[in-house]
């Protein structure tokens, strides 16, 4: 056997690509998993079509995973592969362009046929044509080497060219010393009941590991060592597992029972997957007719005492609209979750996006403020959920969650927090009546919208609370009794009552700049998705030796209180956004701070290289 | 304190042992219905009929829509909801689906339930929520002044149709059927005692119960269902279902149902056929329900039959997603945070 040669670099991005059919998001995921437990801090970024099994073959129809690890920690999911596993002609012509010299491609070559080159306008077969020649091209009949390696198993052929991504994955595992027991195992749980399938995908695993060892045609391995992370206990984690993970903590700490209403929709379905899992914790998932049903199945949960929950992404927001404005009405608990996509209308459902922000914000009739949470990174979803609860039940109003497409199906490196030590959400039921007798013999009185003069929250009363029963409507009510009220002053007052308890919510911490040097005159600030990538941009800014510094705004309604006072000292402020400058437009209204903005909605994060021009551009302008 | 009072639809609704009337029901704000709408006969039925069941009053909730009728939860000394056009039922199949021990009453109106709430509404009925639905049918808008609705007759003149409406209108027993519900009757607002015995028939059915109440407008459609309530002449157009009987009508009973026996389809005959059908409200098979339905005139309304259509037992949404989450709690034990947090592959640093 040949002795490899093994060389050690600090970080590598890998993207898989192939038909929607191959499993290249399972091939993605298992070699994620192998990175996360070897100890490697990572950042995924997972891109598929929106049909199902787009033709097959065709460039619509790639399906693609990218995932940076390091020995350090990073984060974003990488600007460029350094190595491109391609299973056939059409993700090899998507995905080259992204390609920087010198990048390594992994090639399934019994794909390249004639027919299979023409279908994406492949003149001349690229493999052949030296039009490759800047990259490292291995080609590998994987499906032939596959289908031999599984010869003994008299499985059709149809059935065991499908294994050839488990050859791929262990291809890739052992290039990068990656161990594949957990692939093994997982692969013996999936096909438990499929024997031959379940022993056809480990030996295609194995063959591709031994096919790496063996041949000539790879004389390198790499070694990407751990990332020294702070210390802790770590899980590898999806925004959209970590939002649902929050929501059942958040359950938990407040001692309400978790009810989701939720109809499908790209890409939140998988909270309602995910939920729907976990009744063992009391959780009741209610998969609606519709949008409407789902929020409006959620809100009367609440009216029930129970933690409310509605899921969706943009399109689901608008159908919701009239039901969070009666929530809001209403004052009662409830959390919307938009996992934002590109938009308007069907847009680009399987995309990232954050353009719905003024919609969360604005996008219901008359002043109907709530309060919105955006989540930062796939972990930051669990506390963002957590949070997003407690300013619910604290303040008896909905909530908006942003997350978007990136986070919900991106993932991380997650150190699991001490349960014990998460926040406390109390619900403080009302038991009693809160108005005492008026001394003319009648009885205590309960008044539903009799404030907290502090927090401005009315009380929860829940049925089968006995002296308490009373009405709420989403026609204007009169202050303190809540009754119908038409009065002109009253819906003033009402107006600004539930303005002044939206603004008011506390426990938001200062907003944090990161200013090492303390003398940076540009301030990048961001919010939700778009942290990971504005903070790899400020680091190589920094690395050229600018001073830069960074914040990141989680709650964007209320802001937190220093917010006018950070922007104001700095002499200039950027404001990168996947939409087309919906934060700037707020900040400039709110500060008056004339906000300069970098906008891109191509349905990606950004690049980190990307922005970093950016932030050097407007220092060099200072 | 919960007391079997021979009634599923409220099983596990706790009673009371303090005796109630109508005045405990009846809240302290003034009915702003028009003076002689059809509404005001319902209040009080409804009012003076919940004291019989002896349960508790808060744990008694209304829920309902906009309309007219959707203010109905303001006038009851209960727990209550004015919520949006056509959601009542989502609203009210959320709390009754994660609170089994309330009594879930939705108000509803022609408009906000076959309309603009059409899909929510056979939505429940197919899920079999455990709700009480009562379907004000006046066939016509009455909030917003005179509009057609989805039960008004094809030609109607109203506001927004002054050359005849073009629309056919739904027949909400025959919808009702169709969209699998389990309990579905037509009652009158002016006849109290068929009125009270509906409803109590409806809440005593576990799922969803869908009453429909020919409600009159005295307003924008007046005399909407007089044919029906026309002393003189009633009985003549009028079928009064009873669970068990032959389906005959007619002041000496001298009409009779009939199944033809070419086409399958149900007929009026003689009285005194032999072939007279005779009314299984429980059978399984809801067809016969559905021809029963299909006998009225969809413009005049003649050969209305009122009284309970269908009346069968259906497991209940909400009873069914409780045993999931007692099951799941029985076979894996209660849910650990710390554990689910971990999942299966965790690494450690330091």
């Amino acid at each position: 056997m040949t002795v490899k040669q093994v060389r050690e670099i600090d970080r590598v991005v890998i993207r898989f690509a192939g038909d929607s059919g191959d499993g290249m998001q399972l091939t993605g995921d298992r070699f994620t998993a192998e990175t996360a437990s070897y100890g490697n801090d990572l950042s995924t970024l997972p891109n598929f079509p929106a049909e199902i099994r787009a033709p097959a073959g065709t460039l619509p129809g790639v399906s693609s995973f990218q995932l940076h690890f390091a020995n350090y920690d990073i984060l974003t999911p990488g600007d460029a592969p350094d190595v491109l596993v391609a299973m056939n002609p059409a993700a090899l012509k998507a995905n080259v362009p992204d390609l920087p010299k010198g990048a390594t491609i992994i090639v399934d070559t019994a794909e390249f046929t004639p027919r299979a080159l023409k279908k994406v306008g492949y003149d001349a077969n690229p493999l052949e044509d030296n039009s490759l020649s800047a990259y490292k091209v291995h080609a590998v009949d994987l499906s032939g080497i596959t289908m031999e390696a599984l010869a003994p198993f008299g499985l059709t052929r149809k059935e065991s060219s499908r294994s050839k991504n488990m050859f791929a994955l262990g291809l890739i595992s052992w290039m990068y010393g990656r161990s594949i027991d957990g692939t093994v195992k997982f692969l013996g749980e999936k096909f438990a009941s499929k024997e031959a399938i379940r022993d056809a995908n480990i030996t295609a695993l194995r063959a591709g590991w031994n096919y790496g060892e063996t041949t000539e045609d790879f004389a390198v391995t790499y070694e990407v060592k751990p990332a020294a992370l702070p210390a802790g206990t770590y899980r590898n984690i999806t925004g959209n597992l970590a939002l649902s993970y929050g929501l059942i903590a958040a359950s938990q700490r407040s001692g309400l029972p978790l009810f989701l209403g939720s109809y499908p929709i790209t890409p939140a379905s998988d909270i309602l997957h995910e939920l729907s899992k976990h009744k063992r914790f009391g959780v009741r998932t209610f998969q609606a007719e519709d949008e409407v049903a789902a929020i409006g199945a959620a809100l009367g949960a609440s009216f029930g005492g129970a933690l409310g929950v509605t899921t969706t992404s943009g399109p689901g927001v608008a159908l919701k609209a009239e039901t969070l404005g009666l929530a809001v009405s209403l004052e009662l608990p409830l959390v919307l979750v938009d996992v934002q996509r590109g938009g308007p209308s069907t847009g680009l459902p399987t995309k990232t996006d954050q353009a719905d922000l003024l919609q969360v914000l604005y996008g219901r009739n008359g002043e109907s403020p709530v309060p919105v949470v955006a989540a930062a990174s796939p972990s930051d979803c669990f506390d963002a959920a957590i949070e997003a609860a407690r300013i619910a039940v604290t303040y008896r109003t909905p909530v908006v969650l942003l997350s978007d497409g990136y986070l919900a199906n991106g993932s991380e490196p997650w150190r699991l927090p001490d349960v014990d030590a998460l926040p406390v959400i109390e619900p403080a039921f009302a038991t009693e009546p809160n108005r005492d007798a008026d001394g003319n013999g009648a009885a205590p009185q309960f008044w539903p919208y009799q404030r907290d003069p502090d927090t401005l929250a009315r009380p929860w009363a829940v049925p089968g609370t006995p002296g308490l029963e009373h009405r709420i409507g989403g026609i204007e009510k009169l202050d303190g009794p809540g009754t119908i009220s038409y009065d002109p002053n009253n819906h003033d007052r009402m107006v600004r009552l539930r303005q002044a308890k939206v603004d008011g919510v506390d426990g938001i911490p200062d907003l944090a700049v990161d200013d090492p040097t303390g003398d940076a005159r540009l301030l990048v600030l961001g919010w939700g998705s778009t942290f990971g990538p504005i903070g790899a941009a400020v680091r190589r800014a920094r690395r050229a030796g600018l001073s830069v510094a960074q914040a990141h705004l989680r709650h964007l309604n209320p802001m937190p209180g220093n917010t006018g006072d950070v922007l104001r000292a700095y002499d200039r402020v950027l404001v990168p956004e996947m939409n087309l400058g919906q934060l700037r437009m707020l900040l400039r209204a709110q500060y008056l701070v004339d906000v300069v903005g970098y906008n891109k909605v191509r349905g990606l994060p950004f690049k980190a290289e990307e922005l970093a021009d950016v932030i050097m551009e407007e220092v060099g302008t200072l | 304190m919960t007391a079997d009072i021979g009634m599923p639809g409220l099983a596990g609704v706790p009673t009371t042992s303090t005796t109630q009337t109508k005045k405990d029901f009846t809240s302290d704000q003034e009915v702003r219905w028009c003076p002689g709408c059809g509404d005001y006969a319902v209040l009080a039925t409804v009012q003076g009929f919940l004291p019989d069941l002896g349960l508790a009053r808060e744990n008694i909730v209304f829920v309902s829509g906009i309309g007219c009728s959707s203010r109905f939860p303001y006038y009851m000394n209960t727990y209550g909801m004015h919520s949006i056009h056509g959601r009542a039922p989502t609203i009210a199949t959320g709390l009754a689906a994660s609170r089994p021990d309330l009594s879930v009453w939705v108000i509803t109106g022609d408009g906000d339930a076959l309309s603009i709430g059409g899909n929510h509404l056979i939505h429940a009925l197919r899920r079999n929520v455990n709700l009480t639905i009562l379907l004000f049918n006046n066939r016509i808008y009455g909030l917003t002044k005179g509009q057609y609705s989805p039960t008004s007759e094809q030609g109607k003149i109203t506001k927004s149709t002054p050359m005849g409406s073009l629309e056919s209108p739904f027949n909400p027993v025959s919808l009702a059927l169709g969209a699998e519900a389990t309990f579905v009757a037509r009652t009158i607002d002016s006849d109290r005692a068929h009125l009270t015995s509906v409803l109590s028939a409806a809440a005593a059915h576990r799922g969803t119960s869908l009453v429909e109440i020919y409600q009159n407008c005295n307003i924008f459609n007046d005399g909407a269902f007089e044919i029906l309530k026309d002393r003189e002449n009633r009985d003549e157009v009028l079928i009064r279902l009873e669970h068990g009987e032959p389906v005959r009508f007619g002041t000496d009973g001298q009409y009779g149902v009939r199944r033809n026996p070419t086409t399958g389809s149900l007929e009026v005959g003689a009285g005194d056929d032999p072939n007279v059908v005779v009314h299984d409200a429980t059978a399984d098979d809801p067809t016969q329900a559905f021809a029963l339905s299909r006998l009225a005139d969809p413009g005049s309304l003649a050969r209305s039959p009122i009284g309970i259509f269908r009346q069968v037992d259906r497991p209940t949404y909400g009873d069914l997603m409780t045993e999931q989450v007692d099951r799941a709690v029985e076979t894996k034990g209660p849910g650990d945070l710390t554990a689910l947090l971990h999942g299966a592959d965790t690494w450690t640093v330091g």
